[in-house]
């Protein structure tokens, strides 16, 4: 059975992936998309940078994470970053999926520049869990903070870096190969 | 808990990092990812709250008064996982250029005329059997600033989703012999021509409409369930 999976896998090579390039404003986003609870009373927001720390205007990010029950797939978000490089969801907080992960939203980053887009998480500053997190216990410590919100005014900030800044790029968003 | 996907066949993909397209120079993470086993989030599918789609939003060339200008085509293909699976009921969005290779977007200022009888933006399900269908005027070919004398070929953009967040694909698809593949470097950051091959549709006698549009098929396969450690992981389970 497994040798012939393996067969009909090679009979079925991927798709490869291509930028979504610097106009899809006129067609991806809806209205919406970056309500990913209405009237939910968590605002999550930041600003998505480059390896110069430019600002990236044509990014689009979406957001899937678990229900406060831990139920993952009914929340979806979809946010451009036009015209400023800055996005911002409303939704609630997420309950601990059953992975044993701590609460965290995923995050996809697709953009002009991007041939395949990224992966990332969020992950909340005020969260005990997060000490048992397996997917944070195999970040490097001095990268963990890239993936922690911060608290604002506004509400969390999760600022995005698609690439680190010197020689060791340290500011750089931890992005995952799922 | 969410059903893993395969890890292999994803070479097929571009390297983030292709000098030959500029924007990727700020743009791709320099430090290596970090591997994510069998997350819970990322196996699972949004339930996308997109509302009714109605026959219009798959039909490019029916959504203003009058008939845009350029050649009516129609688009189909299936839409299946590496194991060869039918992925029925999803979303498959498009959008592109209009025949002169104008996008209907404020920021596009290719001095190409706009439509006013085309937006360049479709979205549809995929039927019982994965299959999804488009009618639309194909795309102009495009220049762009990366180098000199650059030009996009005439292409269509697509967005998937699969079975998985980790499946998601954003794509494009090309049209059949197009002279500006070897100067594209999008197109050629797809360094595997057999792989480069997979993103260009082939002109389709059966999905040609007699006297109205010729046909393209496009064929679009997403990451899927990694069948043989689901055999082996749960012995005699159904299923998740
Ligand atoms: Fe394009």
């Amino acid at each position: 059975m497994a040798e012939r999976n393996a067969e009909e896998v090679r009979e079925q090579p991927l798709t490869p992936a291509q930028t979504i390039g610097p106009f899809y404003g006129f067609a991806l986003p809806y209205p919406g998309g970056p309500v990913i609870v209405p009237d939910g009373d968590l605002r999550v927001h930041g600003t998505v940078r480059d390896g110069a720390g430019e600002a990236v205007p044509d990014a689009l990010v979406e957001v899937l994470q678990a229900d406060p029950h831990g139920r993952v797939g009914g929340l979806f978000g979809r946010c451009s970053t036009a015209p400023a490089g800055r996005f911002a969801f409303t939704t609630v907080r997420p309950g601990a999926t059953g992975d044993g992960c701590a609460p965290h939203l995923a995050f996809l980053v697709h953009a002009r520049g991007l041939l395949l887009h990224l992966h990332t998480r969020m992950y909340f500053p005020d969260e005990p869990l997060n000490a048992y997190d397996p997917v944070l216990a195999k970040v490097p410590n001095d990268r963990r903070h890239t993936l922690i919100a911060v608290p604002d005014r506004d509400g969390l900030r999760l600022d995005i870096r698609l690439q680190g800044s010197g020689e060791t790029g340290g500011d750089e968003t931890v992005f995952f190969d799922v | 808990m969410a059903e893993p996907l395969r890890r292999d066949g994803r070479g097929a993909h571009p390297d983030r990092d292709f000098p030959a397209y500029r924007s990727t120079a700020l743009r791709h993470p320099k430090l290596p990812l970090v591997p994510l086993h069998d997350p819970e989030t990322e196996l699972t599918a949004p339930f996308l709250g997109t509302g009714p789609i109605g026959p219009i939003d798959a039909d490019l060339t029916a959504q203003h008064d009058g008939t845009p200008l350029g050649e009516r085509i129609v688009v189909t293909g299936q839409v299946r996982d590496g194991n060869g699976t039918p992925l029925a009921g999803q979303l498959v969005e498009v959008w592109q250029a209009n025949a002169s290779g104008r996008y209907a977007q404020a920021e596009d200022a290719h001095d190409a005329p706009l439509d006013p009888n085309f937006t360049g933006v479709g979205r549809c399900l995929t039927d019982e059997h994965g299959t999804y269908r488009f009618t639309t005027v194909k795309p102009g070919p495009y220049p762009w600033r990366n180098h000199d004398k650059a030009w996009r070929p005439a292409h269509i953009h697509f967005s998937l989703f699969g079975t998985a967040f980790a499946a998601r694909l954003i794509t494009q698809m090309y049209f059949p012999g197009d002279p500006l593949f070897p100067y594209d470097p999008v197109m050629q950051s797809v360094t595997d021509p057999a792989a480069r091959e997979r993103m260009v549709a082939a002109f389709d006698l059966d999905a040609t409409v007699d006297q109205w549009a010729t046909g393209y098929r496009w064929d679009i396969v997403l990451r899927g369930p990694d069948r043989t450690v689901f055999e082996h992981d749960l012995p005699g389970d159904g299923g998740a």
